[in-house]
């Protein structure tokens, strides 16, 4: 069999186990939001913590709860690290410098987890368990917390309230990533990923590495516990649980357009939405396979194939699939170096990012990333045939469209100014691993990295200079807070709203047809904004 | 307003240190537990004769004219074109195609390869000259292993054959048929020859 064939197969595998798993856990994700009845360990938790978990929260409630719950997590998170040399199983690595513990404080925080430090030197077991793993599940039920607070502004009707962000975070982390996460962690240990708690063996680094892999995978995060990230054996040590840490950061991205079906009683909605990511992820997945097996750089000629920064057992099949999938979620793992892909492969993979990642998008950021991608394809509709524009029974007026807007612009004004100013400086030279096109494009992607919430690096960047530290981390936080902002406000807008009953003139948005109109939403909105700097990037070294 | 944001934001200060318990120390300390219990290789894979089955550190022999080892890929991280790689700063080299630094690069291992084994340049296989993602991959591929095997049966004694029945001990094909590629464990394999 060749290596195209068993590519093939290792693809077909995956959506196989995806399909297995949609309905029931896109119904139980649905049954966790929903349900009247608290877990008893849910209410004591209430009670020891002092929650309200009975009222309901208006929308700016819900966003302050988000805020709040999230800078506390950044002031705990930079604190565990500068006060590493006090915490036991630190191993003499010492406290994290200022600038490096915020810029990581915030990266795990906004659902990042970009990395300027090397894991293995800088941290140890309490920093990484307490600190990072714990950001490693709440951010993620931030996101998932949000992206249900946005469908039930589509569901309900005539109310202020758009739920309870204590209860649905606390869902979120009890129901569904705590429980997951540990049988997915059995599973990769049992799969050969490594666990200790010792600093290492024969000169070796070793990490509690399995519970984060598990996590980091599942909740779409992606900081390694390793430098080299799903690279390294000790993370990633097979072909059997590289395809298993693929499935595990597709899977509730893509199970959520399901919940979103089920809670707006029509799962034609969600399945729409989720053909629109699966056409995109499967066309970026075959341009990078493509590029990668038809290499044009003068190096990867000299060597005979595109195998630098790849490992043997992945192959180029296992590094692209988990290369597109973790640049289509927010997941920004790495098992293979995207700055040593090809220009076709490396220009699919930051294209999946600008994007928006919504092929299938973060735990949660993925959903409400493509429904305000919906909001504003509805909206184009019923400007060219002239009528009022609805979704799901609600109108779009001018309140919803520009929330809609500010979600979707946030990105790329992070990402084209971030851009801008760096390249505009003297110093960023010395920072790029690479010259000419590909130099430009470490910046591009280290920017879109950061301000989608991605993480994943041209890593040959030098990014532990104070401009990069504050900039990127800049990035991070209004890249994630800007659109939870906007589209809790678009909840809060549409669940005021009595739902319309649909008339003759209104646009159908469970049928093909609108798939395409997202879709095409999709990619005119990267195109428009992107173009010029996709041009002297990946497409100049794709094409010289 | 800003009474809303100061009372949530306590709520959360309250939780967030509930959760540091529960996903932070319960829930990573129950998988090491079960892992303890179960799978003792979840500690490193450690090997007999010492280091790791799964992670590649290219061995030097004392006498390079008389090079008893199978070799693993080059890393990023050692200080030479080839080398034994640095195991506390895994990572690749991340550059790119069109890098005159990783031309060179490749040109060098391809011509000190075919000279260390005694063939032409153009029969040296791509994943022996270029550099991991890890810096430590354990594998190579079945052709650079057989390209090996003649020399290390020289320098051993052992007859080729003997040779490649341990590279056959030490090879597994793709899982389940279709996953990944075939690969042969270099450190495995090292140890397997040492044994013999």
């Amino acid at each position: 069999m060749g290596p195209t064939v068993a590519g093939l197969l290792q693809v077909a595998l995956l959506l196989v186990l995806l399909a297995a798993c949609y309905v029931p856990l896109g119904d139980y994700m649905a049954r966790v939001f929903t349900a009247e009845r608290d877990w008893r360990v849910e209410s004591a938790l209430y009670r020891l913590v002092r929650v309200d978990a009975a009222g309901a929260q208006r929308w700016p409630t819900y966003a302050a709860g988000v805020l709040g719950f999230s800078f506390v997590s950044i002031v705990l998170l930079y604190l565990l690290q500068r006060l590493q040399p006090l915490l036991p199983m630190s191993f003499d690595r010492g406290a994290v410098e200022p600038a490096m513990a915020l810029n990581t404080a915030i990266s795990f925080v906004t659902n990042t987890n970009w990395q300027s430090y090397v894991p293995e030197q800088v941290l140890g077991n309490t920093v990484q368990m307490a600190g990072l793993t714990v950001q490693n599940v709440v951010s993620a039920a931030v996101g998932l917390a949000v992206a249900v607070a946005v469908i039930r502004g589509f569901v309900r009707s005539g109310t202020d309230r758009i739920g309870n962000f204590w209860v649905d975070l606390t869902r979120g982390v009890v129901r569904i990533l705590v429980p997951f996460a540990f049988v997915a962690a059995i599973l990769l240990v049992a799969m050969g990923v490594t666990m200790s708690l010792r600093s290492g063996v024969d000169g070796i680094p070793l990490a509690p590495t399995a519970s984060q892999e598990a996590v980091k995978m599942l909740g779409t995060n992606g900081g390694g516990i390793f430098n080299a990230n799903s690279a390294h054996p000790f993370e990633n040590p097979t072909a059997l649980s590289n395809l298993f840490e693929i499935f595990l950061m597709l899977v509730i991205p893509v199970c959520l357009t399901r919940t979103f079906g089920t809670m707006v009683n029509n799962r034609r909605q969600g399945t729409v939405l989720l053909s629109v990511m699966g056409v995109l992820w499967g066309a970026m997945l075959a341009v990078a396979w493509f590029a990668e097996t038809h290499p044009n750089g003068p190096a990867t000629l000299a060597a005979g194939g595109a195998l630098e920064g790849k490992e043997v057992r992945f192959g180029i099949p296992g590094s692209v699939l988990f290369g597109v999938s973790t640049t289509g979620t927010s997941t920004g793992a790495v098992n293979s170096l995207h700055d040593s892909y090809t220009g076709g492969a490396g220009g699919a993979v930051l294209l999946n990012i600008l994007f928006g990642e919504v092929a299938p998008g973060g735990v949660g950021a993925g959903l409400y990333g493509i429904l305000v991608l919906a909001v504003v394809a509805v909206f184009l509709a019923g400007l060219m045939v002239g009528r009022t524009p609805e979704y799901l029974g609600k109108k779009l007026g001018r309140r919803e469209v520009t929330a809609a807007v500010v979600a979707i612009l946030a990105m790329p004004t992070l990402v084209l100014v971030g851009t801008g100013l760096a390249i505009a400086l003297p110093g960023t030279r010395d920072a790029l691993n690479n010259d000419g096109a590909h130099g430009f494009s470490e910046v591009l992607y280290a920017f879109a990295s950061a301000a989608n919430n991605n993480g994943s690096a041209f890593a040959g960047i030098t990014v532990t200079s104070d401009f990069f530290q504050t900039a990127l981390g800049l990035a991070m936080l209004f890249g994630r807070f800007v659109p939870i902002l906007a589209v809790l406000a678009l909840a809060g807008s549409l669940a005021q709203q009595r739902r319309a009953e649909p008339t003759a003139g209104t646009l159908a948005t469970d049928k093909p047809l609108f798939g395409v109109l997202v879709g095409g939403t999709i990619v005119l909105v990267a195109a428009l904004t992107f173009f010029p700097a996709l041009a002297l990037g990946p497409l100049a070294e794709a094409l010289s | 307003m800003l009474s809303t944001l100061r009372r949530q934001t306590s709520t959360g200060l309250r939780l967030l240190v509930v959760f540091t318990v529960l996903c932070g120390i319960v829930y990573p300390l129950a998988v090491w537990g079960v892992s303890r219990a179960f799978v003792p290789s979840a500690e490193g894979s450690i090997l007999p004769t010492g280091g790791s089955s799964l992670i590649g550190i290219d061995p030097v022999a004392a006498d390079p004219a008389a090079d008893p080892y199978f070799h693993t890929r080059p890393s990023a991280s050692s200080e030479d074109v080839l080398g034994p790689a640095d195991p506390t700063t895994s990572g690749g080299s991340n550059k790119a195609g069109d890098s005159a630094d990783l031309l060179d690069a490749v040109s060098q291992r391809r011509a000190l390869i075919a000279e260390r084994e005694g063939v032409a340049p153009e029969a040296v296989p791509t994943d022996a000259v270029t550099a991991s993602g890890s810096g430590l991959d354990p594998d190579i591929s079945p052709a650079y292993a057989a390209l090996q095997v003649p020399r290390v049966a020289r320098v051993t004694g052992l007859p080729e054959a003997e040779v490649e029945r341990l590279v056959a001990g030490a090879s597994d094909g793709r899982i389940l048929g279709f996953l990944g590629e075939p690969t042969v464990n270099v450190p495995e394999l090292n140890a397997a020859v040492a044994g013999s």
